[in-house]
């Protein structure tokens, strides 16, 4: 593998008695990296997450983590840890056992003085020190995903697993919570593999992008690349609304009203605060929105002219 | 009276005449004198209770609590393991359990007749070792310690299964798998996680089994034969052979007071007895 990738998964495939989860995927998560899996639910990227944990074995293929092939191993015996979706965090245990709670079993680090300072300071780092001796169920979910994150870090993964950890917490929270993550990434400098159905999330947060349907990978890059280069309908489709003109991609926002253009009519207009969403079909009858700003007056039934930038035009194959 | 009391009225009338009317005629005879032929007579006296400090009760005492402990010790090592694989059957969790409560179907009287043809000197294993040539003289199975705890943990292990089993079917399958993710192995994963989790459930089941198992007398009757004296059997004595209905009655009530305080004394602060 190339110097710079940290976990490679090659040609992995898992198929459960009813279907086949993940079919194929190859794919290279580089040192340092927040990679995003990004798919709609039931696409098998919650599967992969779990093959690389050691909680279900391949069907076929390789997992390679730091040169090192792993897909055999037990998951105690794996460098790797876990944000699970539901936290599980141990309900018996303080804030200060769950994370301690891996630190007994790293073979690597006595259990020492060293192991208190570690704690210590990875509660600083989530903002938990004032807590440690709650039990779980006395804390808020947002405080919960912080103990399920110190619980991971503090023993310093090759990757960290996030299994949509976001998801259970309340929309408001949701977006504070990303810039923190990304932050705490980035301080740490643990590779993150993140998995999540909200493509929202994965392009604020991630440095790399790799978009799943159906158990196959559709197209991996940069949020930039998959937002604005789409290579596929599916990933277009996914990451956010896409006019279809023609068989020509233009996003809403790229689309602009103006005296010249191609003739359209307008079927519906949503205010949405900080912009309009306006719905209108096309003279051949198909139908396209665009997003315009939240001033602009238009009626249902108003004849407008459409137009935009060639260069906003995305092709997929 | 509102509907719901109504309906609940039948079972506070049992409850009182069989539990509670019983409990306050034996506290009663305990302060009795025993009459000639049985029975009780005046005057009042505590000497009932006076008898129980002589030490040849003290020790038939500890010895039904050590059979009791022994046979719970016992349940619950041989159960835990049952009640997680019938947890982790999926499907096949209904068949399981019936088969656990199957015995149930059969008098418990019947059950443990059985184990005596089983553990005799005639009794089927010892012909069967006989007759393979693997043992000359038959081996001691009846009539002992084992073969009473035998007995007592073949009829109460259903009560520690159970349980058991519903701490474990609740227990969340994540907490499993984050201990494995945070390097515990299989056997860290059962100590640290998955027992405390289950102390409920242990509890609950400790006491189901331990509870029963300190007053039996059946069993140790069938199976301990002359030697194996329980306090089950010595409250069963003094009603029938001895005729010393108010000793009986203190040594029952003696009984249930220890058994109370070591229940309570079980229970963790804040919470609920089962």
């Amino acid at each position: 593998m190339p110097p710079d990738t940290l976990l490679e998964l090659r040609r992995l495939s898992k198929d459960f008695a009813t279907q086949r989860a993940v079919d194929d995927v190859s794919l290279e998560i580089p040192r340092g990296a927040f990679f995003s899996l990004l798919g709609p639910s039931g696409c098998g990227k919650t599967t992969i997450l779990r093959m690389i944990a050691g909680f279900e074995t391949p069907s076929s293929g390789e997992v390679w983590l730091n040169g090192r092939r792993i897909d055999a191993l037990p998951p105690y015996q794996r460098n790797v840890n876990t944000v699970f979706q539901s936290y599980a965090l141990f309900p018996h245990l303080t804030v200060q056992g769950n994370v301690e709670f891996g630190l007994r079993h790293n073979k690597k680090n006595k259990k020492g003085s060293d192991d208190i300072i570690r704690v210590r300071d990875v509660l600083q780092q989530v903002r938990l020190e004032a807590k440690a001796s709650r039990r779980p169920s006395e804390l808020s979910g947002g405080e919960r995903q912080r103990v399920a994150l110190a619980r991971a870090i503090v023993l310093q993964p090759d990757v960290l697993l996030l299994d949509e950890p976001l998801s259970a917490l309340d929309p408001q929270l949701r977006k504070q919570v990303r810039g923190e993550l990304r932050d705490l990434q980035r301080r740490v400098g643990v590779t993150f593999l993140f998995v999540t159905h909200d493509q929202e999330e994965a392009l604020s947060m991630s440095d790399q992008i790799a978009v799943m349907n159906a158990g196959s990978l559709e197209q991996v890059g940069t949020p930039r690349e998959i937002y604005e280069r789409p290579r596929t309908r599916f990933v277009a489709d996914f990451l956010g609304a896409m006019n279809w003109i023609g068989g020509i991609g233009v996003r809403p926002e790229a689309i602009s009203i103006c005296p010249e253009g191609r003739k359209a009519t307008v079927t519906g207009v949503t205010y949405l605060g900080s912009f309009c969403h306006i719905a209108m079909a096309l003279e051949n009858g198909e139908a396209i929105q665009a997003q315009v700003a939240a001033d602009a007056a238009f009626m249902p039934g108003q004849a407008v002219c459409v137009t935009w930038n060639p260069e906003d035009e995305v092709q997929v194959s | 009276m509102k509907l719901r009391n109504a309906f609940l009225a039948p079972t506070a009338i049992l409850m009182a005449i069989t539990m509670l009317a019983p409990l306050a005629i034996i506290m009663v005879y305990s302060l009795l004198t025993r009459g000639a032929y049985g029975g009780v007579e005046l005057p009042w006296t505590i000497e009932n209770f006076t008898r129980l400090w002589d030490p040849v009760y003290g020790i038939i005492f500890l010895r039904s609590f050590w059979i009791a402990a022994v046979a719970t010790a016992l349940c619950l090592v041989l159960g835990f393991p049952l009640a997680m694989f019938i947890a982790r059957s999926g499907t096949r969790k209904n068949l399981y359990l019936s088969l656990v409560i199957l015995p149930f179907w059969t008098s418990f009287l019947i059950r443990t007749y059985a184990w005596m043809f089983l553990l005799r000197d005639t009794g089927i294993i010892n012909s069967v070792l006989q007759a393979l040539h693997i043992i000359r003289e038959p081996l001691p199975l009846l009539y002992n310690d084992g073969a009473v705890i035998l007995g007592l943990v073949y009829g109460f292990l259903p009560f520690m299964v159970l349980p058991l089993y519903a701490t474990l079917e609740r227990l969340d399958p994540s907490l499993l798998e984050a201990a494995a993710d945070l390097g515990a192995r299989p056997w860290n994963t059962l100590v640290r996680v998955t027992l405390p989790l289950c102390a409920p459930g242990i509890r609950a089941g400790a006491i189901l089994v331990f509870v029963p198992c300190l007053g039996t007398y059946l069993t140790s009757d069938l199976l301990g034969g002359s030697k194996t004296v329980l306090i089950g059997n010595l409250v069963q004595n003094q009603f029938t052979a001895s005729r010393d209905w108010p000793f009986g009655a203190a040594l029952s009530l003696a009984l249930m007071a220890i058994a109370m305080v070591l229940l309570f004394s079980a229970r963790r602060k804040g919470e609920e007895l089962l």
